[in-house]
């Protein structure tokens, strides 16, 4: 008999090959602990760090907002894993994986995201030059809970928004991950 | 009463595979009982969002496990034993490609539900209603139904 890996596998590669694949994860290494990357065949759609999120919450959330189809399928976060290690190993400033925006809806904090997303490698803006550049410069609050509702973190790279005045602000995964983020930025 | 939210695909899988395989093997020799596993994910798979409801997942993929395993037969003795036979309205059905797939996503929810279950999943009308608690008359109904627009709109 076959083995039910290679089965379920040759059901995971067909359901790709048949355009039944609305949402394919992995799991994902990283310094900064292990992650869950999911795509659609738009893009990379989610980046999830699972010690802060729970594995089986975030597939639940994908299956109920964007398609049920959700199943493990390494193949399709392939070059987000390469480009993944090339960041961390300094190799690359900047992310070419498609992003699929499918989960941010449009609106104020859409645009924060986008203008988030421009900000070079290796630079900061706070709160308030975000929200400025998305239209509502005396939104820095809001802006905050946009990014704290990132769906791409690292990709869309909201590490490098920050309070003025120097300090190093939250974020979702914990602060100490920013810290890292911007130390292996400031290298 | 508001109806649970379907799964992500991947729980069935962990949850229903080994006995799926296993329902299949007590039916089928060893090789085709490997492709009457992959045809039925697959077509579970295809129908799934169109299911609208997370009830009794597991009877359901048996069911379909079933009719892969009855089609497997079927082509094994290459005669189909009467109770078999297409029913009335699976012969004219159109060529089910990509396109038209996507065409079924826009049709009404339960019109697609009850067409992805026949086509894609082989299932009778019986098997449909017993699946979303409506009569065998009101799967019949859907069917014909979504055919009829189907046919509508790939009309040259």
């Amino acid at each position: 008999m076959t083995s039910l890996t290679a089965l379920t596998d040759r059901v995971r590669a067909r359901a790709a090959a048949d355009g039944l694949l609305d949402v394919a994860y992995a799991e994902l290494d990283s310094p900064l602990g292990p992650l869950l990357g999911a795509a659609t065949p738009a893009g990379v759609v989610r980046i999830s760090y699972l010690a802060a999120w729970d594995r089986d919450e975030t597939l639940a959330d994908l299956a109920r907002r964007l398609s049920p189809r959700v199943l493990e399928a390494p193949a399709r976060l392939d070059p987000l894993r390469r480009e993944l290690e090339e960041y961390f190993s300094g190799a690359r400033r900047d992310f070419e994986v498609p992003v699929d925006w499918s989960l941010v809806r449009p609106g104020f904090g859409r645009r924060v995201l986008e203008a988030t997303a421009r900000i070079p490698f290796g630079s900061v803006r706070t709160y308030g030059a975000v929200a400025a550049e998305a239209g509502v410069p005396a939104g820095a609050r809001a802006a905050g809970g946009a990014l704290g509702a990132n769906p791409v973190p690292i990709v869309i790279p909201c590490h490098r928004i920050v309070p003025a005045g120097g300090r190093l602000g939250g974020y979702t995964g914990g602060v100490e991950k920013k810290r890292l983020l911007l130390g292996l930025e400031r290298s | 009463m508001a109806t649970a939210a379907l799964p992500p695909f991947e729980a069935l899988l962990d949850r229903h595979a080994l006995e799926v395989r296993g329902f299949l093997g007590a039916r089928l020799p060893e090789a085709d009982a490997d492709d009457a596993f992959q045809e039925t994910f697959l077509a579970a798979l295809r129908a799934y969002p169109a299911l609208g409801r997370a009830e009794n997942l597991r009877g359901w993929l048996l069911t379909i496990a079933a009719r892969k395993a009855v089609d497997h037969h079927r082509r094994a003795r290459r005669e189909a034993p009467l109770e078999a036979a297409p029913e009335p309205g699976a012969e004219d059905a159109p060529v089910w490609d990509a396109a038209l797939w996507r065409r079924v996503d826009a049709l009404p929810r339960r019109q697609r539900a009850a067409v992805a279950l026949r086509f894609a999943c082989d299932l009778s009308y019986a098997e449909i209603a017993a699946h979303d608690g409506g009569s065998e008359a009101a799967a019949r109904r859907n069917v014909f139904a979504a055919l009829s627009t189907l046919r509508k709109e790939l009309a040259p």
